[in-house]
């Protein structure tokens, strides 16, 4: 759960990317941890099968310095995508602030970003979160590749974005959308703290 | 010192290299203390640092006038610190810059091997934001790159937010030239200005100074300059061909958010989203803490969290509280230093534990007792045995602490010294119009009071009660001998009492030198006034005794009789006593008057009570009943007063 601690002058979120096997998670995290300032960043745990498939999870923690005189940490958590990796996944999700749903932008793949968007709504049900209460953002990674290959945001958008939540074009390799989506969900996540609903203090 | 008044936000050119500095310095400004604290601005010479925190100190006073700003260079804080300390007002100094709400301090860098400096900024730094005061500050290189500066200052200067201002770039250099221009009423050709911004300057001032050049080559020279003279005036070779303004390219190729956009941007967020009035609420609560106080109170509030809950006042409370408890605090350790740092005095949710408790202390404060109001100095019959020791007694309640100090009276028992020495603290009360405090007791008081202090750990506040009396007058102080922990204690009383000119008088039935355990530093000190003895009541004396206490009794040869008794050898004024009670006592069960005939049958009839202390009535013992039963009463009046 994030965490606003006044005493200790704390935030800490938890934010999950979320989607298909090889929509780009990681890679957003790669990206990430390449931008970070060297004094800023954690060690980036990956944890990574023989050809680079996440196995079990990335972990990024994210120094972001004092904000207003809260020292703010990140940590960004991927999931495995691939589908029989289900446990994982929901071990992952628990206690996620903020959820980034990574869906790859190639038109072959909609069906695995359609299924992979409810096993994600799912799994927040299994846990007792309302997946229309959680922060979430989707980013539509891959929009570099040659156009007749892709769908475009807006195409994407109506198929998979049904709940009307902040969306982004993305791409991870190169950076674009990335830290656009980033900042998009961490707006949400902060949003919560002054909502009256999240009154959780430590 | 002042802000200056041309430092403002609005004309201070934003771009990408100062982008993340200037919101930073505006949220600085819109909320002081809040957001980023302490906010350092680092840049290269000429980029624009001290105009920036100039233009915090501007809008803080224009948004809030009733706040004080103060704007200095390190250079002059350091001499106004060093004026100061010469002129012996280092606490002005601090308290000065302690009512600063937003301390403006240029220059940092300057901190370089000046230890005294950075140990009082590290001090004013944590005074200022432990109070929710804003500090900004301005260095030429970031915290860590300042060479030997005190670990603990880097620290707290790196404990906010440490932006950096950079060299503009092409768009902001042409900016700041228009916005110079327009300030001075000067236009160019098209191409001029940008030509000039292409040239590369490695600051602004030196920008303002190449522009400050053509603008006086236009206005001087009487003459337009052309875009094509102005590298030939900068001495600059061969015109490379013009790059394209950088624009951030629409192609996806080109993020458009890197890590430090995306930190000022979550800044923004968190601004908003964080509760203003827990962050001041948090700041008590570490600023207490920290001063050692409890502050669960503020903790329960900032947990319970409800939408703004009505912390000003709660604050508010708090701080009345531990006002409170450190006035009742200072008021407990004047009663006993043992009692600061209590842990009642730090807890505002125990203040009325705090207020029982220095209630307490101050009863227990009372002074130590008095000598008792029933011996009166001029009840007290003078005669040739006892006269020295009251003349010296007279002369120490003429002039306390004068004249014989300490007074050490001694004597066999019942011969007046308890009456004397206590008639001594009476007159010194008296003649004080009772304002004198006199502390009168038994040493076995002393020392039961000493134990007693000991068992409940309140030795200081006992120790206090007698240093702080006028005068010390102890009876029986034969009864110290032998005991070290009351002897250390008399000693130190002593010591405290004598140097501070007061009187003190004892009362032995030994002189100082035949007591034995008495300790060399005691005696010597006892010896070091005057020792006088008291002997066994002379006739001239008894006389007066007799005459005193026959007062009240009904006898028809008043003079008579107490020429015969006088006659008698006494051992003390307690056998004088005994003798009347005897007399008066035969004579009621004779159920006739008191007659020297009556007391001569009752004294003479072979009881000596007159036995002198040398020569023991042993033989007269078993001569008759009677005297067993009157040396019976003899010994139990011994045996009373030997263990007292």
């Amino acid at each position: 759960m994030s965490l606003v601690n006044y005493q200790t002058r704390e935030i800490t979120c938890k934010i999950v990317y979320y989607g298909p096997g090889r929509s780009g998670k990681t890679t957003n995290l790669h990206y990430i941890y390449g931008q970070v300032p060297r004094d800023r960043k954690g060690k980036m745990v990956s944890l990574a099968t023989q050809t680079d498939r996440t196995l079990f999870f990335d972990f990024l923690p994210l120094d972001l310095g004092t904000i207003s005189g809260f020292t703010t940490r990140f940590q960004l958590y991927t999931v495995p995508g691939q589908v029989y990796y289900q446990a994982t996944r929901k071990l992952v999700l628990q206690g996620a602030d903020g959820v980034v749903f990574v869906a790859d932008s190639q038109a072959r793949q909609l069906q695995e970003n359609i299924e992979s968007f409810q096993d994600l709504h799912q799994n927040l049900a299994e846990q007792s979160v309302d997946p229309r209460a959680i922060p979430l953002v989707i980013q539509y990674n891959k929009q570099d590749l040659p156009k007749d290959l892709i769908l475009t945001p807006a195409e994407l958008s109506d198929a998979i974005n049904f709940r009307g939540v902040p969306d982004y074009p993305g791409d991870a390799l190169h950076g674009p959308g990335v830290f656009e989506t980033l900042r998009g969900i961490s707006e949400l996540v902060l949003r919560r703290l002054s909502a009256p609903s999240s009154a959780r203090q430590g | 010192m002042q802000v200056d008044a041309r430092h403002r936000f609005e004309n201070f050119v934003t771009g990408s290299a100062n982008h993340l500095a200037v919101a930073a310095a505006h949220a600085v400004a819109e909320q002081p203390g809040l957001t980023y604290n302490p906010l350092f601005v680092y840049s290269g010479s000429g980029l624009g640092k001290t105009h920036l925190i100039g233009a915090i100190g501007n809008l803080v006073l224009q948004k809030q006038p009733d706040l004080s700003v103060e704007y200095v260079t390190l250079d002059e804080f350091v001499e106004q610190l060093h004026a100061a300390i010469a002129s012996n007002e280092g606490e002005r100094f601090k308290q000065r810059y302690g009512r600063v709400d937003v301390l403006l301090l240029d220059d940092v860098q300057f901190l370089t091997g000046r230890r005294e400096t950075q140990t009082e900024l590290l001090r004013l730094l944590n005074a200022l934001q432990g109070t929710g005061r804003q500090v900004v500050m301005t260095s030429d290189r970031p915290p860590s790159d300042i060479p030997d500066v005190d670990e603990r200052l880097i620290t707290r200067l790196s404990g906010g937010l440490i932006v950096d201002i950079g060299a503009p770039d092409y768009e902001t250099r042409i900016a700041i030239m228009r916005a110079k221009c327009e300030e001075r009423d000067v236009r160019f050709e098209n191409g001029v200005i940008e030509e000039l911004a292409r040239l590369e300057f490695g600051n602004v001032r030196e920008l303002q100074g190449a522009l400050n050049k053509i603008i006086a080559m236009q206005t001087l020279g009487g003459q337009e300059v052309k875009p094509s003279q102005i590298r030939a005036m900068f001495g600059v070779e061969a015109a490379p061909p013009p790059k394209p303004p950088r624009r951030s390219s629409a192609s996806m190729r080109k993020p458009s958010l890197d890590f430090q956009s995306f930190v000022s941007d979550i800044a923004t967020a968190v601004a908003q989203h964080v509760d203003p009035w827990k962050i001041k609420v948090a700041e008590a609560v570490a600023y207490w803490s920290g001063e050692g106080y409890r502050t669960a109170t503020l903790e329960r509030l900032l947990q319970e969290g409800g939408p703004k809950a009505d912390y000003e006042s709660a604050l508010r409370d708090y701080f009345t509280r531990v006002d409170q408890l450190h006035e009742l605090e200072d008021h407990a350790t004047a009663i006993d230093a043992a009692l600061g740092g209590n842990d009642v005095f730090r807890d505002p949710e125990r203040l009325g534990e705090a207020e029982a408790l220095v209630n307490r202390a101050t009863s227990g404060a009372t002074p130590p007792p008095g000598p008792s109001a029933a011996f009166a100095r001029d009840e007290f019959e003078v005669g040739p045995s006892n006269q020295l020791a009251v003349r010296a007694a007279d002369a120490v309640i003429e002039e306390p602490g004068k004249k014989y100090n300490p007074l050490f009276v001694h004597g066999p028992s019942g011969v007046g010294k308890t009456h004397l020495v206590n008639a001594i603290g009476n007159e010194m009360i008296n003649l004080s119009g009772g304002a004198a405090v006199v502390a009168c007791v038994s040493a076995q008081q002393f020392m039961d009071e000493l134990i007693a202090a000991l068992q409940d750990g309140s030795v200081d506040r006992w120790r206090t009660r007698y240093r702080a009396a006028d005068a010390l007058v102890i009876d029986d102080v034969q009864f110290v001998a032998g005991k070290e922990r009351t002897q250390e204690e008399l000693f130190h009383v002593f010591n405290t009492l004598y140097g501070e000119g007061k009187q003190l008088v004892f009362a032995s039935d030994r002189p100082p030198r035949q007591l034995d355990g008495l300790e060399e530093r005691l005696r010597s000190r006892f010896e070091g006034g005057l020792v006088v003895e008291m002997q066994h009541p002379d006739p001239a004396l008894r006389q007066k005794l007799y005459a005193h206490y026959l007062q009240r009794v009904e006898t028809p040869e008043r003079t008579a009789l107490i020429a015969y008794l006088a006659e008698r050898d006494v051992a003390s004024v307690r056998e004088v006593i005994g003798v009347v009670n005897r007399l008066v006592a035969a004579a009621d069960m004779a159920g006739a008057q008191l007659t020297v005939a009556l007391a001569k049958t009752e004294l003479d009839s072979g009881l000596p009570v007159q036995h002198a202390p040398d020569a023991p009535a042993a033989d007269g013992y078993f001569l008759d009943d009677d005297k067993i039963i009157w040396h019976l009463s003899d010994l139990g009046l011994r045996l009373i007063e030997d263990p007292k």
